[in-house]
């Protein structure tokens, strides 16, 4: 029982959604408590996390773990989750999906991403995602009587089971070829020699590449990125990417950290081809939401090209990248969300056009943060990637490094031509003011945090500083 | 003295921005006040700037007015400083940022507020590359520049101004991020990016070639250099007069000044290694871009053209290597600074009034335009070289410094100085003699007061730099003999190694 309390956030987040469906069950009309009851219990679990003993421990037979990494990773998740319902919330009132279980279906795939972050044990971890991923496919299609919505559900689905299939064979060839399934107990067996279990990681990875949505398997990403309601979108663009990154650090630098050279080319080819292609492929996209898809597959590669390094300072760097890349992200979703006109929600990007003359603050802070996401100085996107390179420097990895600068340079041109629409063209109709604190509160703060985080980058390094995986 | 000056000097026309974004009330109010604190801003700037140079002592080779912050720890310091050489380039973006300030009130017919807010940052940022110390700031600055002038040929440039605004983002981007790469790896190599310290230390010459390159690539897109000249004339015959003036003075000298810190301070014998590529690439811009100049309709893109020739003169200056070729480098970028800025405000003048760049559209102005007809005339002269105006001293100076070192490509060279007197000469001509053929320019006024003051304040110093350089050589005099001792010292340390 001693253990109980070290997973308390945890504890807490369960019972905390089975109440919640209490009340939305018993109480008439309560979405608006129980979304407000949801970002309370998102912030007294972030405070629970954040009061946990500051030092390495392991409980339930060393199958969960709660250490510097996994708090920071659980925090973000948590934080930027409440962003994301803060944002969201007048889009799911104008879209009539104000139904209680939205906001409860967030908390239980935000739970199994937390134990995704903490999992020590494949069965844990495995436990973690299939909570992860039944939450999310009905998220994916919330807005059911709508065909797109649907659809982008039933993709998400049949994709995302085959991927969780794929990754159950590897965690079973991994078991069978090491005799555990304790991270690290297989850490210990596992040699080169171990071909099966070579064989299982490669599984393994590949089931992981689908969740953060890395090329080649990111099919699913600008479908369900389109069809899903945008509150939903944006959910996907930012949460489910922490678990994803957290569980491919823990993974490649726990169990499987011994035949590095095995798994190094495959993630170095991943980050590759999805820097590639999140750079090409959104060039010729008009829908906004489809052109985050690729714009956030580019940046999986940025962030995969960290942990391809095998060095601390690599995931360093990622998790810097990651903490970057949900602040822009969270402002860009914020822009999406006020491209509203008489109830409407427009997605086009043309529809943007002349939005500088209409509303100068916003185009203002759309404009920033476009140009942080495309990585220009002296905006936080370009300290993101600028870490990133760092690190890969230092590991020799010039081909990487240059690859991924001249992405970078192809991708400026589609946040370019954002900017352009904005700035350059003749303005259309203007988009309604909207008066939502949470939406304007998140926006300004993260276009403010993308301006002024020059000023003190130290920051971030100073929180992560203290990050060993191993 | 503790009074951080240069900070100062580089966050005054920032913190003129902020107060401009923040004006508020009627259109007319936000107007007129942006408009006053942009113009005390950046003339405090330069006043301030001035008195930096008085109390700058150009008998120290060393930084003067080191500023030291610690930025990212154990990492990057935010470390500032000048010498010689960038005095002079902190001084002219001092100059010329009022100017443009000046001349865009009366031309930028919408978004005033916006378009203030932009030169103001440009103005910071440039000054930040002048000033910066260590690499990753210097970076920082230099890329950083990007954004605002996207924006200004974007936004108030003409029709062609998106196809020639991601042309020149795009470009410049390009060549910058390998100079990032190259930036990481030195860090990675050496464990500093102080400028001051990597001056000290020896890069070990296996690695200068490859670094070489990668700054290389930088800088040749910034200067221009021939083959990646191209976004040069497009950005300039797009961007608005204020924006092609900022892009002329300042932007390209960014690069020049690159070539002399970083290219041969830090790389000395890539940077020997390499000589004949970069002579065979400027006599191609000296050579080739005059003659292109020669059959330009449009009057921006001619001067675009004879800014690449120019440049290719800077960078023959540059890696001449001797006192002369480097002194010379430096007074020609200070006073092409100040004549293309001239010239590209002469454009603007007629532009403003008839809405045409084309040489063709005009002809016979002296008629009507007998004042706008003699500043015309010096900027015209100052730009081929006569002697008498500043840009003969750079020009002499260059020619004399090559001779030394090679005198093939000296003598091609001088051809350039043929050329640009052809060119220009044939382009006053055409504008400013013959009939009048296009009835519609017989209303066309002369230069109004406020265009007087600033066509004055440029003549004034072409003029007197012409006939009396010696305030700024004294200023450069000796860094730049400290620049080629280290060089030589560094070149033969590393020689001797090879030998060995």
């Amino acid at each position: 029982m001693q253990t109980i309390i070290y997973i308390l956030p945890e504890v807490f987040l369960s019972i905390s959604i089975m109440f919640l469906l209490m009340i939305g069950v018993f109480v008439k009309n309560s979405f608006k408590i129980v979304i407000y009851l949801t970002m309370g219990c998102l912030i007294f679990t972030i405070a629970l996390i954040i009061n946990q003993p500051n030092e390495i421990i392991k409980i339930f037979d060393n199958s969960y773990i709660i250490d510097k990494f996994s708090s920071f990773m659980k925090v973000l998740t948590l934080v930027f989750c409440l962003f994301i319902l803060l944002l969201s919330k007048d889009y799911i009132k104008t879209n009539s999906i104000d139904k209680i279980e939205y906001p409860i279906i967030i908390l239980a795939a935000t739970l199994g991403m937390i134990l995704m972050i903490g999992s020590y044990d494949l069965i844990v971890f495995y436990l973690g995602l299939e909570l992860q991923s039944l939450s999310l496919y009905i998220l994916a299609a919330f807005k059911r009587n709508e065909e797109k919505s649907t659809e982008a559900g039933l993709k998400y689905f049949v994709l995302s089971a085959l991927a969780s299939g794929l990754l159950l064979y590897g965690c079973s060839l991994i078991y069978g070829f090491t005799g555990s399934t304790n991270f690290q107990i297989i850490s210990e067996n596992l040699n080169e020699a171990n071909t099966g279990a070579v064989f299982g990681i490669v599984f393994l990875i590949v089931g992981l590449a689908f969740k953060v949505s890395a090329v080649p398997f990111h099919m699913w990403t600008p479908d369900v990125y389109e069809g899903s309601p945008t509150s939903v979108t944006s959910f996907f663009a930012l949460i489910p990417k922490i678990a994803g990154i957290a569980v491919f650090i823990r993974f490649l630098y726990v169990p499987f950290i011994n035949i590095i050279e095995q798994w190094q080319t495959i993630i170095v080819f991943i980050s590759i081809a999805s820097m590639v292609l999140g750079a090409v492929a959104a060039i010729g996209q008009n829908n906004i939401k489809r052109l985050m898809a690729y714009s956030s597959i580019g940046h999986m590669g940025y962030a995969l090209a960290g942990i391809s390094t095998g060095t601390n300072e690599g995931i360093q760097s990622t998790i810097i990248y990651l903490t970057i890349y949900l602040v822009m992200n969270l402002g860009a979703f914020g822009c999406i969300f006020m491209m509203k006109r008489e109830n409407i929600y427009y997605e086009n990007i043309n529809d943007l056009s002349g939005l500088s003359k209409n509303h100068p603050m916003f185009a203002l802070s759309f404009l920033l943060i476009l140009f942080s996401l495309a990585g220009i100085p002296p905006l936080a996107g370009f300290f993101a990637k600028f870490y990133i390179f760092v690190s890969v420097i230092k590991s020799e990895m010039y081909a990487l490094a240059i690859i991924g600068l001249v992405t970078t340079v192809i991708s400026a041109f589609y946040y370019l031509r954002i900017i352009k629409i904005i700035y350059f063209d003749k303005p259309k109709k203007p988009f309604e003011d909207i008066y939502d604190w949470g939406l304007k509160s998140s926006l300004i703060l993260s276009s403010i945090l993308v301006l002024i985080y020059f000023i003190y980058p130290s920051i971030l390094i100073d929180a992560v500083s203290g990050i060993q995986i191993y | 003295m503790n009074f951080p000056i240069l900070s100062t000097i580089i966050f005054i026309p920032l913190l003129g921005a902020f107060f401009i974004l923040l004006t508020k009330g009627s259109q007319k109010n936000i107007e007129k006040n942006s408009k006053y604190v942009a113009i005390f801003s950046s003339l405090a700037n330069f006043f301030l700037s001035l008195f930096l140079w008085f109390s700058f002592d150009p008998l120290i080779s060393d930084f003067q007015f080191i500023e030291k912050k610690i930025w990212i720890d154990g990492f990057i310091n935010f470390q500032l400083g000048i010498d010689g050489i960038s005095i002079l380039f902190i001084l002219l973006t001092t100059f010329i940022a009022p100017i443009c300030i000046f001349s865009g009130i009366h031309s930028i017919k919408f978004k005033i507020k916006e378009f203030l807010i932009a030169v103001l940052l440009m103005e910071t940022l440039m000054l930040g590359v002048f000033c910066s110390l260590d690499l990753v700031i210097f970076y920082l600055f230099f890329e950083g520049g990007l954004i605002p002038m996207f924006l200004i040929i974007g936004i108030w440039g003409g029709p062609k101004r998106v196809y020639s605004a991601f042309k020149f983002f795009l470009f410049t981007l390009l060549g910058s991020v390998l100079m990032l790469i190259a930036i990481i790896s030195i860090y990675w190599i050496t464990g500093t990016t102080d400028v001051m310290e990597l001056l000290n230390l020896r890069i070990p010459q296996k690695f200068q070639y490859l670094l070489w390159l990668a700054f290389f690539s930088s800088f040749a897109v910034k200067l221009p250099m021939w083959p990646v000249h191209t976004w040069l004339p497009d950005a300039h015959v797009e961007a608005p007069t204020a924006g092609s003036v900022i892009l002329a003075a300042i932007l390209l000298k960014m690069a020049g000044y690159g070539f002399m810190r970083f290219s041969l301070g830090l790389f000395p014998v890539a940077s020997d290694y390499f000589t004949p590529l970069i002579f065979a690439l400027s006599i191609v811009a000296v050579i080739y871009t005059s003659l292109v100049a020669l059959m330009q309709d449009d009057m921006k893109k001619l001067i675009a053209y004879s800014s690449v020739a120019h440049m290719g003169f800077v960078t023959i200056g540059i890696f001449s290597i001797t006192k002369q070729g480097l002194e010379g480098s430096i007074i020609q970028m200070i006073s092409h600074g100040l004549v293309s800025a001239a010239l590209f405000l002469c454009v603007g003048v007629v532009y403003d009034r008839y809405h045409s760049r084309m040489i063709s559209s005009y002809g016979g102005l002296v008629n009507m335009m007998p004042k706008y007809a003699f500043v015309f005339m010096i900027f015209t002269l100052a730009a081929l070289g006569l002697p008498g105006t500043s840009g003969f001293v750079g020009e002499f100076l260059i020619l004399v410094g090559i001779f030394q070192k090679n005198v093939l490509v000296a003598i091609l060279a001088s051809l350039g100085v043929i050329l640009a007197a052809a060119y220009m000469l044939w382009l006053y001509k055409r504008v400013i003699f013959g009939k009048i053929t296009n009835s519609d320019l017989k209303v066309m006024k002369d230069l109004k007061r406020n265009e007087i003051y600033i066509f004055s304040s440029l003549v004034f110093l072409i003029i007197f730099f012409g006939f009396y350089p010696d305030p700024l050589l004294k200023t450069i005099d000796v860094s730049i003999t400290n620049l080629i001792n280290d060089y030589n010292m560094n070149l033969n340390f590393h020689l001797a190694e090879i030998i060995k």
